[in-house]
């Protein structure tokens, strides 16, 4: 049923630190390689080695420059999978009952055997989190790797989305923000993590760290006052022309 | 928004025969025989036709069937259970009205309401999408409303109603105009806040991959500036001033030249509408393309 429920029991999600993130896209890579081996149709990509190649990503790392009033800008990688949202706008729109949000755990899925590939819901998702396959003709997102989060068959630490597990930097990190005692809740109230684009009320339950101030050193050689200053007055002709336009 | 042709003429077609659906229902004309027979002919084949084209863009069309069943919270299952109501209704007031010297009266009310409200749930399809804030406003569904009766009105040779109903439109389509080129920044909309990033002008420094992507192909269609404003008038010319002029200067006329003047008008409505649901698609601007910095 596409309605959403009035509460889940527990709101399974990521908490991503832009101040950690190096942007190496492991993430990226680790999310397509799970994604495509095992639950639902595979992430195709088109023209893979042609001249206009394009694929199917769960997860995409975005790059932003901020330029402050002062100082030099600061480049800040920013991951973007879907934020399992509260009031998710992409699974009340679903004619067939394909997309839903789960009771259990607040994870919204799609079940791709309902899905009749309409896009409608990715038009419904301000965040760009739903690809519609080219190839499967059905639509594809984060399924916040439910078949490894509750597979016993993996060693426990492998029991986290894939994403997670592969980034180098730590700047991922899963548990339930339903929680308020969660080390990721805890998380988020240390460093004011935000809801994107929170205007539009959908409730997130992925938030985002956002990067941490620059510090700004001061001078720190007590020597270089002393120091002779490198330019030196120009002489010859340049000397005689600087002089002369200093006077008019 | 990528305008995709299966939904300009899903939209441009069905609006039309469901307009033309809803002026049969009402007795305008109270149609018999063979002349209700063309006349149902050819709304069903806007309206089916225009449904039809609307499933080639669907990735996986075997689970249409399945887009009957969500109709508490989705308005394309709405849609689908509103035209499938609306076709089986007519479908028997027309029998009723080919075969049987009609008569079937509250029949066709209630299947000229069902014919209204399939092209309301159509308009509400995007009008409800707060992510394309173009679309996101009464106007979209007051703009599909009034051209569908204004073309049904047209197709069904009410010429009075046509003429006013046409300019109503026209009327909408203006202030749908000029109120969506605002609307996104009025919704605060910008990169800021979609990343939500602190301390200062936010800009894209690299999008996170070199090549296109669904959501750049379907959801960050640009439409140039200058081209849209000329397909603007182009549309506005045949939409609305072309039929409400060729009518209102034949009204008087001989019926064989108020038939070719109704079909002029037809034409010339049909292309003018197909043009603004061009317009309708290639203008509306999602709120994703902040992230790709290409609002």
């Amino acid at each position: 049923m596409t309605a959403l429920p009035e509460r889940t029991d527990k709101k399974l999600g990521l908490v991503i630190d832009l101040d950690t993130c190096v942007g190496c896209h492991a993430c990226v890579v680790a999310c397509k390689g799970w994604n495509t081996e095992n639950y639902g149709a595979p992430l195709s990509d088109q023209h893979a080695y042609g001249a206009t190649p394009s694929g199917t990503f769960l997860n995409r790392v975005h790059a932003y420059e901020v330029q402050p009033d002062r100082g030099p800008a600061q480049t800040v990688h920013f991951p973007k999978s879907c934020l399992h949202c509260d009031d998710a706008p992409c699974v009340t729109v679903c004619p067939t009952g394909a997309s839903y949000k789960r009771v259990e755990d607040g994870i919204v899925l799609v079940n791709e055997d309902d899905c009749i590939g309409c896009g409608l819901c990715a038009w419904a998702c301000p965040y760009g989190a739903r690809e519609l396959d080219r190839a499967a003709g059905v639509m594809k997102k984060c399924t916040l790797c439910v078949d490894r989060i509750y597979n016993e068959n993996l060693p426990e630490e492998d029991r986290t989305p894939a994403c997670v597990r592969t980034c180098p930097a730590g700047a991922r990190h899963f548990g339930d923000l339903g929680d308020p005692d969660s080390a990721v809740s805890q998380l988020v109230m240390d460093r004011e993590g935000v809801d994107l684009m929170p205007e539009l009320v959908t409730k997130p339950v992925n938030k985002y760290l956002p990067p941490r101030p620059k510090d700004d050193l001061d001078q720190i050689d007590v020597l270089s006052p002393f120091l002779q200053p490198v330019a030196e007055p120009a002489k010859g002709i340049a000397g005689w022309l600087d002089r002369v336009l200093e006077k008019i | 928004m990528h305008p995709a042709p299966s939904v300009i003429v899903f939209t441009t077609l069905s609006g039309l025969g469901f307009g033309l659906l809803t002026f049969l229902g009402l007795g305008l004309p109270a149609v018999t025989g063979w002349v209700a027979f063309v006349f149902y002919l050819v709304a069903y084949l806007f309206a089916v036709g225009g449904l039809v084209a609307s499933t080639f863009h669907l990735g996986n069309p075997k689970n249409a069937p399945k887009a009957f069943t969500q109709w508490r919270t989705s308005w394309l299952s709405r849609e689908a259970i509103c035209a499938v109501a609306a076709l089986v209704l007519m479908g028997l007031f027309a029998l009723g009205a080919v075969f049987f010297g009609g008569g079937w009266q509250p029949l066709g009310y209630i299947g000229a309401l069902m014919s209204l409200a399939t092209v309301f749930t159509t308009s509400m399809i995007y009008a409800q999408l707060k992510t394309v804030p173009r679309w996101n406003h009464w106007l979209t569904s007051a703009l599909f409303l009034s051209l569908a009766l204004g073309g049904g009105a047209l197709l069904a040779g009410q010429v009075w109603a046509a003429m006013v109903l046409l300019v109503l439109a026209g009327g909408m389509q203006l202030a749908a105009w000029a109120g969506g080129d605002k609307r996104f920044r009025q919704r605060g909309h910008t990169l800021e806040t979609a990343t939500m990033l602190p301390g200062g002008t936010v800009r894209q420094f690299e999008p996170p991959h070199t090549g296109s992507n669904y959501l750049l192909d379907e959801m960050v269609y640009v439409v140039g500036r200058k081209h849209a404003r000329k397909l603007r008038i182009i549309a506005m010319l045949l939409m609305v001033v072309v039929p409400v002029l060729v009518l209102f200067f034949t009204v008087d006329a001989s019926a064989a030249l108020t038939h070719l003047a109704v079909l002029v008008a037809v034409l010339s409505h049909l292309v003018g509408v197909a043009c603004a649901r061009w317009l309708f698609f290639a203008e509306a601007e999602h709120v994703v393309g902040l992230y790709y910095g290409k609002r």
